[in-house]
C-alpha cells in the first residue's frame, strides 16, 4: 500500500471551507443548495443534516475502507449513506414537524448528494479515520455556509426577514420572485459572478506586482 | 388512494411542476451534460428510460415494503433498485451504441445520483399513486427532464456565439439561463397543483 501522509494540518480542515468549497467552487450538490435556501433557517437546518451525515459516513467508511472490496464500492457507500439519512431523516421528524414538512422529500434526497459520495470515493476511502473525519467536518462547514449564503440573501430580498424576523417594517415591498425557484438559479449565479470577480481580480493584481518587479 | 386524471399527472409534470425547473431535482446533468445538443438528448432519453424502469420497481417494492412493516428500509431499497437499472442501462448501451456510450462517459454512471429518479420514486410514494398513475408520471417527469435539458442546450450552443465578459463565463451564466427558464416556467403555474 502507498504510503500515506497522515498529517493532519489546518489545511485539511480548511479546503472544504474555501478552496474547494463543495458549492462554489466545485458545484456540487447542487439540488438541495437551489431547493431549500428559500429561508435562512431551512438553509441552516439542511446544511447541519448534510455535515451530520458526510461526518458519520466519511467515518464509518474510513474504519472500513480496508474491508470494502474495490468491485462494489460505490453500492457499498450508497448503503451506508442511506442508511444514516434515514436516522437524519427520522430524527428531524422528531425534532421538528415544521421543519419536516419545510424540506420535504430533500432529506431523504441527501442520499444522493453526489458531494457525499464524491467525499466517500475522493477522501475517507484512502485516509485514516481522523483525517477524514476532519476534512468532512470541513466540508460539512463549507456546504452549510454556502447555503446560507443564499438562504440570507433569498429570505431578505424575497420576503423582508432574516431567520424570521422582520428587517424592514411593514412599507418594504418584497421580492416575492426571490423565494421562487427562479430566484434560487439567479442568486447562485450571482455569487458565483462574485467569486469569480475577485479571483480574476487578484489574478490580474498578481500578474501587476510581477511586471512592476521587473 | 390518489384520484388524479392521468392527463393531469402528466401535463403537471412536464410543464407546472417541472422536475427541473420547478423542483429542483436532476440539476448536475442538467447543468453538466447541456453543452451540446447531441449528447443533452440522449442523456435525457436514457434518464427517462431510468425513471420508468425505476418507478415500476418501486411501485411493487413499496407494496413488499408496507406489507411486511418495514417502510423505514424504503430509501435503502429504492437506491439499490435505480443502481440496479442504471447498470442496466449500462451494459445495454455499451453493447448496441458504444459511440453514445463513450459521448455520455462518467454521466451515464451518474444517473445514479440523479436525485431526479430518487424524487420520482419517492413521490410517487408520498402521493399514493396506483400503477398506471405511477407509470405517467414517470413518463411525464421524464418528459419534463428532456424538455428542460433541450431547451437548456439549444440555449448554451446559442450561447457559445456570442461575446460575453470574461467574469461571466463558466457556471454562472448557465445559472441565469436556469432562473430565466424557470421564470418562463412559471407561467404554467396556474395548469398544476402541489
Amino acid at each position: 500500500m502507498r504510503k500515506q501522509n497522515n498529517e493532519i494540518t489546518w489545511d485539511t480542515f480548511s479546503e472544504g471551507l474555501w478552496r474547494e468549497n463543495p458549492v462554489f467552487a466545485m458545484l456540487l450538490g447542487m439540488c438541495p443548495v437551489l431547493a431549500v435556501t428559500n429561508s435562512a433557517i431551512n438553509a441552516l437546518a439542511m446544511g447541519v443534516a448534510t455535515t451530520f451525515v458526510l461526518l458519520a459516513s466519511g467515518l464509518l467508511i474510513s474504519l472500513l475502507r480496508r474491508q470494502i472490496p474495490k468491485q462494489v464500492r460505490i453500492a457499498t457507500y450508497i448503503v451506508i449513506i442511506a442508511t444514516f439519512v434515514t436516522i437524519v431523516d427520522y430524527t428531524i421528524q422528531a425534532i421538528s414537524l415544521d421543519l419536516y414538512n419545510a424540506l420535504g422529500a430533500f432529506i431523504q434526497l441527501i442520499v444522493v448528494n453526489c458531494m457525499i459520495l464524491g467525499r466517500a470515493e475522493a477522501y475517507a476511502s484512502k485516509n485514516r479515520p481522523l483525517k477524514a473525519f476532519v476534512n468532512a467536518l470541513g466540508m460539512g462547514a463549507g456546504f452549510t455556509f454556502a447555503l446560507l449564503c443564499l438562504g440570507v440573501v433569498r429570505e431578505v430580498l424575497g420576503a423582508g426577514k432574516l431567520f424570521g424576523f422582520d428587517l424592514f417594517g411593514p412599507q418594504f415591498e418584497p421580492w416575492v420572485v426571490m423565494v421562487l425557484p427562479a430566484g434560487g438559479f439567479i442568486v447562485l449565479g450571482a455569487w458565483l459572478l462574485l467569486f469569480e470577480w475577485f479571483k480574476q481580480r487578484k489574478a490580474q493584481s498578481e500578474s501587476d506586482a510581477v511586471v512592476e518587479v521587473r | 388512494m390518489n384520484y388524479e386524471s392521468l392527463s393531469f399527472i402528466f401535463l403537471n409534470a412536464v410543464l407546472a411542476n417541472n422536475f427541473v425547473l420547478a423542483l429542483f431535482l436532476g440539476l448536475c446533468p442538467f447543468l453538466g451534460v447541456s453543452g451540446k445538443l447531441n449528447t443533452a438528448v440522449p442523456m435525457g432519453l436514457a434518464t427517462m428510460f431510468v425513471m420508468l424502469v425505476s418507478s415500476v420497481c418501486a411501485y411493487g417494492i413499496n407494496i413488499v415494503l408496507v406489507g411486511l412493516d418495514i417502510e423505514f428500509l424504503r430509501l435503502i431499497a429504492y437506491i439499490v433498485v435505480i443502481a440496479s437499472a442504471v447498470q442496466l442501462v449500462e451494459m445495454t448501451l455499451k453493447k448496441f451504441s458504444p459511440g453514445l456510450f463513450r459521448a455520455l462517459g462518467i454521466f451515464l454512471p451518474l444517473i445514479t445520483t440523479n436525485c431526479a429518479i430518487l424524487g420520482l420514486a419517492l413521490f410517487q410514494t408520498f402521493k399514493e399513486y396506483d400503477f398506471l398513475q405511477s407509470l405517467v408520471y414517470a413518463l411525464g417527469a421524464g418528459t419534463g427532464f428532456i424538455l428542460a435539458i433541450m431547451l437548456m442546450a439549444g440555449l448554451r450552443e446559442k450561447l457559445e456565439l456570442s461575446n460575453l465578459p470574461s467574469v461571466t463565463q463558466g457556471a454562472a451564466v448557465s445559472l441565469m439561463l436556469g432562473g430565466l427558464l424557470s421564470l418562463s416556467f412559471m407561467g404554467f403555474a396556474g395548469l398544476g397543483g402541489q
